[in-house]
């Protein structure tokens, strides 16, 4: 057991666990941000990505430990009010079954956008490749990304 | 406050009005059910005043105009929390940005809160347009009352009564108080509104729970924390049927975090039930986890630890060659019918078993309090689960609360609750409330399976190049073929027999039962038929439906089958998917179509493959008929999308195998599901609209999809593919 001093959604917090334990449980069973999900445990199905810097990382196969030093974002804390693009865009359209999924697809896609702020269909087969969707809202989720990245060109005005 | 009105509003049911305090108003319709739904009815005032409503349906108008919807069917994607309160909205003339869909608990005056079968819509349609109409008979008699005017002269709109010719409007919840002085309308003068003049119906709706999902509200049952809450995961024997001889749990308890270790060598009668096994209980799930690697625990694990497919696959052979198999159904002269043939084919198939792979792995929270218990389940089958765990624990039903949660995906297996009695059995011996959750090796290894399958037919067409003859055997685990099952009723020598294969697998419905799989086999071989009788596949399909009408079902339970309503969803898709088009080598068109859960749907899947066998699915064309009404035409597209999707993934990868007893795959790596690159690049949907009661849509666009890829397959590189998944039949052509 030791103590972590991790920075959630611009926020500073010290959490107590054992080094090894992946930051998805932290997240999870001590923050309470239940929002980041479970599905495999190993790295295959994309429920559980966060942003690490930025970068989208699969926290169920990512030690508390590695993550001290770095920004961590999860859904919860992508806009203060779910008033980013791509969740206005996922409510416009309807994208969500379930729903289980989509924190995981939200979070890579935004990690795709800020790279790449209008991706082509062949941008979003590959960022989008590791994110499971049981219930099969691809299609929508693909219009979703292109809806986004509309958005946020609109708002941003041209260039 | 409340007033019994209740003249009859249809054979099952009665509405009931009260006056809110405030100046609200409240309706609910009550089940007139058997048993214990009448005694929930039968409560007393004060229960009912306090709040403890139990009505099917209940809708509310507070004094501001907010309109109240409650929703009683478990969500797992299917939408119907948004699309049945859309039908009372519509009816009532509501304003939907003013709705709000609150998620009601179990209870069985609300009748079934089953999340199954495409059942929902169907049973719900014409109640819940009923209190919706007649909330808002009693909201126009308000105003009209008001102005002195002739309530025929106003209508409901948007949230307002409006008077055409004054020009007066007063909004819902001015008038609710008044509304809730006057009587409830009669059935017999109850005017629904004509489906032409639907403002909300038939239009497309985003999901009510949209913006909580997007911005990772709890909503899930996995997201339940409670205070003191504890974790447990639950280790089976990896041979069903098994059970614990011994663990070494002193040294698991010894292990940080820790809380509890303990045998459970309770089983239920059922496989799908509880099953033994050691549960670990934690500080935090990955304490539970973490512990559990270090378990070790001996099985006893008789009787079913020497199964595996291949015996299966040859104990089938042994049946279709020597038999015994049990004659299901037989029409016509089957020796004559073949031997005057002019083409004769002969085939066997199979399909793997596959798992639900829920993406929201099984979990369950539980709370045992001496006689009482409360229950979070992700379940779509609440009552079920009430009535095990109540009767596995020993106390009333009514005292086992549950909660039903948002689910992270159904497709049948969440109407099995084993979590629920796995739960209950740890949490009663834990002074705390304890959240199971299973780990996707255990949900892989566990699930209770759609179930495999061998198959052989034979079949006969006729110098006209029609059917006339279809033999069929079916060697089956689960889910055995009936005397109705496609194509019986439409082939003129017809037979079909089955034999039930000894074994203790778990297994239950995965998303349309039965149909999911036997489209494919059914669909596949007519498409071999088609192709030996050297017939356009379309034009051999439609034929079987010429001239019929609607085919009775055979026995008391049968179903009948539209054959003009199949004749029409085939014709359509035929025609949007430019069917006969010419195409390359590499590319081709099939056709799938299958009737099940009342709707007719037929699919046209455009493929392309390589020379090196590697497939892409270019365009899905569905054409569907759930009859007069879409009600949400966003969540009807998605459910059509999801099953296209969904149908592809199974048929393409899914596998489980079966060796010593056991599923040796154990998580997403060893187990494929479709990815976002591999999905259809377009799927075109048309509903084509006939004059019969709307039906579910979770279920009957699925099965299609299948056949109509593995015929395309076919006729793009002269391949037949008679296995599921896919992935067994290397598709390489020069
Ligand atoms: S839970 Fe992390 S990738 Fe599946
Ligand atoms: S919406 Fe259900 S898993 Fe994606």
């Amino acid at each position: 057991m030791s103590t972590h001093t991790l920075n959630v959604n611009g926020k500073t917090l010290s959490v107590e666990a054992a080094p090894d334990t992946p930051l998805l449980w932290v997240l999870r069973d001590q923050l309470g941000l239940v929002g980041t999900k479970f599905g495999c445990g190993i790295g295959q199905c994309g429920a559980c990505t966060v942003h690490l810097d930025g970068t989208p990382a699969r926290s169920c196969v990512t030690r508390v430990s590695a993550t001290a030093q770095r920004k961590i974002t999860t859904i919860e804390g992508l806009s203060a009010d779910g008033s980013h693009p791509l969740q206005e865009a996922w409510c416009e359209l309807d994208v969500p079954q379930c729903g289980y999924c989509q924190a995981g697809q939200i979070m890579t896609a935004a990690a795709l956008l800020s790279r790449k702020p209008r991706p082509s269909d062949g941008d979003i087969d590959e960022a989008m490749s590791g994110i499971l969707c049981r219930c099969g809202t691809y299609l929508r989720i693909r219009s979703g990304i292109h809806r986004a990245s509309e958005k946020a060109a609109r708002t941003k005005g041209p260039t | 406050m409340s007033r019994e009105v209740s003249p009859p509003l249809d054979r099952r049911g009665f509405l009931k009005l009260s006056a809110l305090a405030g100046g609200g108003l409240m309706l609910a319709h009550y089940l007139r059910a058997a048993g214990s739904a009448r005694d929930e009815i039968a409560k007393p005032t004060q229960e009912r005043e306090r709040g403890g409503f139990t009505p099917s349906v209940f809708l509310s108008i507070a004094p501001d105009g907010e309109v109240t919807i409650f929703s009683a069917r478990p969500e797992v994607g299917q939408g119907i929390r948004t699309s049945l309160p859309m039908v009372v909205a519509e009816e009532l003339g509501a304003d939907w940005r003013r709705v709000k869909v609150v998620p009601a608990p179990l209870n069985p005056a609300y009748g079934q809160q089953v999340a199954g079968g495409s059942t929902s819509t169907p049973n719900s349609y014409l109640p819940m347009r009923r209190v919706g109409a007649a909330a808002r008979t009693m909201l126009i008699g308000a105003a009209a009352g008001g102005w002195g005017v002739p309530p025929g002269e106003c209508r409901a709109e948007g949230g307002f009564v409006h008077h055409g010719a004054s020009g007066r409007s007063a909004d819902f919840g001015s008038l609710a108080a008044a509304a809730a002085q006057l009587p409830v309308p009669d059935e017999k003068g109850l005017v629904l509104k004509d489906p032409a003049d639907f403002k909300l119906l038939g239009t497309r709706v985003g999901g009510v729970d949209n913006p909580a999902i997007v911005t990772g509200k709890p909503l899930f049952g996995i997201d339940l924390v409670l205070p003191e809450m504890l974790y447990a995961v639950y280790e089976r024997c990896p041979v069903w049927g098994g059970r614990v001889r011994k663990a070494n749990l002193e040294h698991v308890k010894s292990l940080p975090g820790v809380r509890e270790a303990f045998v459970v060598n309770e089983a239920s009668a059922k496989v799908t039930g509880l099953v033994p096994g050691v549960a670990i209980v934690a500080r935090s799930t990955w304490e539970a986890i973490r512990a559990r690697k270090q378990l070790q625990v001996s099985w006893e694990e008789e009787p079913f630890a020497e199964s595996s497919w291949e015996k299966f696959a040859a104990e089938a052979k042994a049946l279709f060659d020597r038999g015994p198999m049990e004659e299901i159904r037989r029409d016509g002269d089957l020796d004559r019918a073949f031997s005057g043939a002019a083409k004769v084919v002969q085939a066997d198939y199979a399909h793997a078993f596959i798992s639900h792979a829920n993406l929201e792995p099984q979990n369950c929270t539980a709370r045992v309090q001496g006689d009482r218990a409360e229950f979070w389940a992700p379940t779509q089958n609440p009552a079920d689960g009430q009535a095990a765990v109540a009767a596995y624990l020993g106390i009333p039903p009514a005292q086992l609360t549950v909660h039903i949660t948002r689910i992270g995906g159904g497709f049948g297996r969440r109407l099995h609750s084993d979590f629920m009695l796995e739960a209950a059995a740890i949490a009663r011996r834990v002074a705390a409330p304890v959240k199971l959750t299973w780990t996707r090796e255990d949900d892989l290894r566990h699930d209770h399976f759609r179930p495999g399958g061998f198959h052989r037919l034979r079949g006969a067409v006729d110098a006209a190049g029609r059917l006339s003859a279809w033999s069929g055997q079916q060697a089956y685990f689960d889910q055995g073929l009936g005397a109705d099952t496609f194509p019986g009723r439409f082939v003129p020598a017809y037979l079909l027999r089955t034999a039930k294969l000894d074994n203790g697998i778990p297994m239950g419905p995965w998303r349309a039962p039965g149909s999911c799989t036997h489209a494919f086999v059914a669909g596949s071989f007519l498409d071999e038929l088609a192709h030996a009788a050297g017939r356009d596949p379309v034009a051999f399909a439609l034929e079987l439906f010429d001239s019929r009408a609607v085919v009775p079902g055979t026995g008391p339970k049968g179903v009948p089958y539209d054959a003009p309503r199949m004749r029409g969803v085939i014709a359509l898709a035929a025609e949007k998917s430019g069917w006969g088009r010419p195409l390359p080598r590499g590319r081709g068109m099939g056709l799938g179509f299958y009737f099940c859960h009342q709707g007719y749907v037929a699919e046209v899947a455009e493929v392309t493959v390589s020379r090196g066998g590697d497939l892409a699915v270019e365009r899905v064309v569905a054409a569907v008929d759930v009859g007069s009404q879409i009600v949400n035409l966003s969540g009807a597209e998605a459910q059509v999308q999801g099953a296209v999707i969904d149908g592809l993934s199974a048929a393409w990868r899914q596998e489980l195998d079966i060796q010593r007893g056991r599923v040796p795959q154990s998580n997403f790596h060893e187990y494929a599901l479709l990815r976002l690159p591999a999905a259809p690049k377009a799927i075109d949907i048309h509903f084509l609209k006939t004059d019969h009661p709307p039906t579910g849509l979770g279920e009957p666009a699925l099965p299609p999809l299948a056949p109509a890829v593995a015929n395309a397959v076919f006729a793009a590189t002269g391949i037949r593919i008679r296995q599921l998944p896919f992935s067994r039949t290397s598709l390489a052509w020069l």
